[in-house]
């Protein structure tokens, strides 16, 4: 059997699209997930392809079952994605998807930190294209800030990188902890792609401006890739779990009033990602489960939803909740695909959602962190109303403004359709994904009082929802642009930096001005008769150079003798 | 054959200048200098495989044995140099039939690959002999002949600089010559090896200290060590453009070689940097040399006068390497010989080509020039990111094993001030490429288009391999590691 490096198969395949014919690349490209799947399956574990580059070792391949559960899940997420864009004829997209796919795949069997360093830019450097691929200029400029966040976080991971090797001698990927500059600068540096607060947002600011089947693409890989960096290298840093707690709160606010419907699903990844970090903080063998577990699961239902949105937005062309509604009758399979999406967002009992979120909040609840518990809980129940009801109640049932469509393509459906049964049959019979979790897992959803208390949730939130719609409480959806934090860096910043700019060119001109004065004296002073076509004074420069020579011979001899 | 190779090396183009003279006719001078060149190379080449593979050579001219006879003694560090010294020697000499043409009197052609066969053969024989006089002979050979060089530019300004150049070098030589003598007086030998041997076993006294002095002295003023290296500007400038991208490439890379020799080989470390701390002089002036020459670069309207600024910097990159006294500062300045000799070869070849087709190199007069002359201007564009050090450039190469010596050292601000200072070649860098690209073109140049490929080839050649030196670093850093242990090892 011949092992390959995971990810590479993805991303060099991704070369050769452009030049097969189109009619072939379908199925070309579906193949190489599934290749990939494959060899995979193969794997032995341990650490594979070592070599040595300038003088330090690399590890590009680790194959524990941490890595290898997320390769699987990367693997089917870029499958399904893949079928979900079989409309899609553009090459830069399909490369895109292939190569960000396999960056994804190859960052998560990453031996040492130059090897993450590398797929982390890739994954920055091949999704940006994803989203550029709109063709907007909103995208663009969106696309941009993204690329600049990310490669950023590329950069301090590598600074990070090399400190901790100057400190520590070693370029492994293991365990940190946040005592160093080295850790804290790649602690940073997984913050950034994994959302964490306040710098979150190039998430809402680009995700929505994706093409319809970048996003299901986008939702899947970065921000896990940056979840499993930090199981691996910060788990049990406390600082996570609060981190992780106002993660979960404080989108919640903003996916309520929000009306891009897709903008609501990137909130709401926020908060599901504040779930799994929480989990990476709590760092116990049952948290660390649960945040793989979850990070599957999230992964699953979330292109599901996204998917959904997407199918809707492709058909109708909008995605604002003020626009759309009454789609039940005219998208029956996509409204069925998306509820069973909701359900599993929402944690219901039977879906995917609900065997591994209640690890996390078990996990939280073992090691007594009550307040972080409520607040999950609290969060949990949010969830519930912007996704699990707002979305599709504003898409499909609200009373229709008369759109006339149709239903989604058949990819669109099927991949739905695939993501949709595996969200139902894990959430229904979960043991073949715990035997996959890292850890030896004793663990058993289905108890009375998980169930019980799942349902009183879900019951008590889904009446709020309908009494706040029924009495017109409800946040009305406005078109409007929600002030997030990023404003400070979108307005309030290039304000000050304008300030400062103006600040600055008058300083820099004034010390240019001096400066080439200065040098211009300088210049007449030596070059006295040296100007450019004027006649050329040649002792007086010649004999000052060689002046100059004795002089410095001189001083060397006095100071030699002294 | 093979064992008369070193002999060669010298012999050849020794042999081929009066050949060139003799010819006359222009083409015909220029294949002899051509096979000159190309022959130069490939001993170059065989010589450097040879010390590799099986130790350092040491061959006696006429069979007199040394300390007596004239001893060529080739190990890492010289027979890298003298690659560097022909493989660029053998890039010009294809370029220099057409700019050569359009830059002299079709009569004054044989002129110039005569003296340019004689300034390769001098800087051939400097980098490959073992006698510290015939050192200073060949370094006559190759100082007159590149003052002749640099006088036939079509300026008239070129003859003051020939003039400056000639007087501030032959400087440099009398002290070299002095240093020499003294040093002859103390020990009675001329053979480096055996200077080495007695230096060390004589104590230091007053007259090795003097012979020190002039030959650290002498030796800065021909590598235009910051503030030696007035002469410098003017020669480059005003230089014809085969003439600049030659010199720079190698008129200074050998004078640090001849540095190199005299710090670590003949003096002991010992006395080189024992009794004065002269490594701290170094690695000041260098660094000065690094700020003050790349700011002046900022300000040139000239661009060969720019690049010959931007050399002055780059030399101290050079010298700060070989300050620190470790293995990867001294194999960062040995490196940094080969991939700067690359990049600023490659640059000067391309202003060449700018300077043929437009008649000017003034930055005023290349406004939107990067649309005519893309391949031109391009190559000048890849130069410079080489030389702020770019990854994927030779330039990053060097830097970085620069900074690890610096590290090394325990000297962390040296290394914020490397990265600084590449700041500034950014600027000097940019202000070409706004003018050249961003600057609408004016009516009066829509005619003019890229180089002939002639000159556009060898350009490319010198600007490509900056780059595969840049990814590919066996032959560069292999060699230039070994030769830092041999120089340190006191071998």
């Amino acid at each position: 059997m011949i092992e390959f490096p995971p990810g590479l198969i993805l991303i060099l395949g991704a070369l050769f699209v452009p030049i097969l014919p189109s009619y072939f690349r379908n199925a070309y490209m579906l193949a190489l997930p599934i290749l990939g799947f494959w060899g995979l399956l193969i794997l032995p574990e341990g650490i594979l392809f070592s070599f040595i580059f300038f003088d330090y070792t690399l590890a590009p391949v680790r194959v524990d079952k941490l890595s290898l559960l997320f390769g699987y899940i990367f693997h089917i997420a870029a499958a399904v994605s893949i079928i979900f864009a079989f409309h899609v004829k553009d090459p830069v997209q399909q490369m895109a998807g292939l190569i960000y796919a396999g960056a994804a795949i190859g960052g998560a069997f990453a031996g040492d930190l130059i090897t993450l360093f590398v797929y982390w830019e890739g994954t920055a450097i091949a999704s940006v294209f994803l989203i550029w691929s709109s063709k907007t200029e909103r995208s663009f400029r969106a696309g941009m800030r993204y690329l600049i966040i990310q490669v950023g976080s590329g950069v301090l991971l590598l600074a990070g990188a090399i400190l901790q090797f100057k400190k520590t001698g070693s370029l492994d990927f293991t365990s940190m902890d946040l005592s160093d500059l080295g850790p804290i600068l790649i602690f940073i540096a997984f913050g950034i792609k994994a959302a964490f607060p306040l710098l979150h947002n190039w998430l809402q600011d680009a995700y929505p401006e994706a093409t319809v089947t970048g996003t299901v693409f986008l939702s899947a890989f970065t921000t896990k890739l940056a979840v499993y960096a930090l199981a691996r290298g910060f788990a049990g840093t406390e600082l996570l779990i609060w981190i992780g707690a106002v993660m979960t709160a404080f989108p919640i606010f903003y996916a309520i009033i929000e009306n891009n419907l897709r903008r609501v699903l990137c909130y709401s990844l926020n908060i599901q990602l504040g779930f799994m970090i929480v989990g990476v903080g709590i760092g116990t063998e049952l948290a660390l489960n649960g945040t793989a577990a979850h990070a599957v699961s999230h992964i699953l239902y979330k292109a599901l939803l996204f998917m959904s949105m997407g199918a809707v937005l492709y058909q109708v062309g909008t995605i604002k909740a003020t626009e759309l509604g009454g789609l039940f009758k005219s998208m029956p399979y996509t409204a069925g695909l998306c509820i069973i999406g909701c359900a599993s967002i929402s944690a219901f009992p039977l879906f995917i959602g609900f065997i591994s979120k209640s690890l996390i909040i078990t996990a939280v609840a073992e090691q007594g962190h009550w307040v972080v518990w409520l607040v999950l809980l609290f969060a949990s129940a949010g969830v519930i109303q912007y996704s699990a009801m707002k979305i599709p109640y504003f898409t499909f049932f609200q009373k229709a403004p008369g759109l006339k469509t149709s239903e989604a393509p058949g990819n669109m459906l099927i991949a739905m359709g695939i993501v949709a049964f595996l969200c139902i049959a894990i959430g229904v019979y979960p043991t073949p994904l715990y035997a996959l979790l890292p850890y030896q897992l004793d663990y058993s959803p289905y108890t009375a009082t998980h169930v019980v208390t799942q349902i009183q949730l879900l019951l008590f939130s889904a009446l709020a929802f309908f009494l706040l719609v029924k009495t017109g409480i409800y946040p009305a959806m406005i078109r409007a642009t929600n002030l997030d934090f990023d404003w400070i860096y979108r307005r309030l910043l290039p304000m000050i930096i304008a300030g400062f700019g103006k600040l600055i060119t008058l300083i820099d001109r004034l010390i240019r001005d001096t400066f080439l004065s200065l040098l211009n004296q300088l210049l007449k002073l030596i070059f006295k008769h040296h100007g450019p076509g004027g006649l050329l004074a040649r002792t007086g420069l010649t004999g000052l150079m060689a002046l100059l020579v004795v002089i410095f011979l001189a001083l060397f001899l006095l100071i030699y003798f002294i | 054959m093979t064992e008369h190779l070193a002999a060669l090396q010298v012999v050849i183009p020794l042999l081929c200048a009066p050949i060139c003279m003799l010819v006359r006719y222009r083409d015909w001078s220029w294949s002899v200098a051509l096979f000159g060149s190309w022959s130069c190379l490939a001993i170059s080449w065989l010589l450097l495989q040879q010390v590799m593979t099986s130790g350092v050579i040491s061959y006696h001219m006429g069979n007199w044995v040394p300390p007596i006879g004239i001893e060529y003694r080739i190990d890492e560090i010289n027979a890298f140099v003298l690659l560097i010294v022909s493989a660029i020697g053998a890039i010009v000499t294809p370029y220099a039939r057409e700019s050569v043409r359009a830059e002299f009197g079709v009569n004054r052609v044989y002129m110039f690959y005569t003296s340019y066969m004689l300034c390769l053969c001098g800087l051939l024989g400097v980098t490959i002999t073992g006698d510290a006089f015939n050192l200073f002979v060949f370094l006559e050979i190759s100082s007159l002949s590149s003052y002749v060089l640099i006088a036939m530019g079509k300026d008239r300004r070129a003859l003051k600089a020939a003039y400056q150049y000639l007087i501030l070098g032959t400087i440099g030589a009398t002290f070299i010559v002095i240093g020499i003598g003294l040093l002859y007086a103390e020990t009675g030998t001329l053979n480096m090896a055996d200077l080495a041997n007695k230096l060390s076993k004589n104590p230091i006294n007053k007259t090795i200290g003097t012979a020190f002095g002039f030959l650290f002295v002498g030796i800065s003023l021909k590598l235009a060590l910051f503030p030696l290296h007035l002469w410098l500007p003017n020669a480059y400038t005003f230089a014809p453009s085969v003439v600049s991208a030659f010199l720079a490439a190698t008129a200074t890379k050998v004078a640090v070689y001849v540095l190199l020799r005299f710090l670590f080989t003949i003096f002991d470390i010992k006395i080189s940097f024992g009794v004065l701390p002269l490594e701290s002089v170094l690695l000041a002036l260098s660094i000065v040399a690094m700020f003050v020459a790349s700011v002046v670069a900022i300000f040139q309207p000239n661009i060969k006068r720019m690049l010959a600024y931007s050399s002055v910097a780059q030399i101290g990159y050079v010298i700060l390497g070989i300050s620190f006294i470790n293995i990867n500062g001294l194999a960062a300045g040995i490196i940094h010989l080969f991939n700067h000799a690359l990049i600023k070869g490659g640059m000067f070849l391309a202003v060449g080509c700018l300077f043929y087709k437009i008649a000017s190199v003034n930055i005023d007069k290349l406004a939107g020039i990067g649309r005519r002359m893309p391949l031109t201007m391009a190559a000048f564009v890849v130069g410079g990111l080489g030389l702020i050090g770019v990854p994927l450039t030779a330039g990053f190469i060097s830097k970085w094993y620069l900074i690890i010596g610096a590290l090394d050292r325990g000297l962390w601000w040296a290394a914020v001030l490397i990265l600084l200072s590449s700041l500034l070649a950014v600027i000097y860098i940019w202000r070409v490429v706004e003018v050249a690209y961003l600057k609408p073109s004016p009516d009066g140049n829509n005619h003019i288009e890229d180089a002939p490929p002639s000159m556009l080839i060898p350009t490319w050649v010198l600007i490509g391999s900056s780059i595969y030196f840049g990814i590919n670093t066996d032959l560069t850093v292999g060699v230039a590691k070994q030769a830092a242990r041999q120089l340190l090892g006191g071998g």
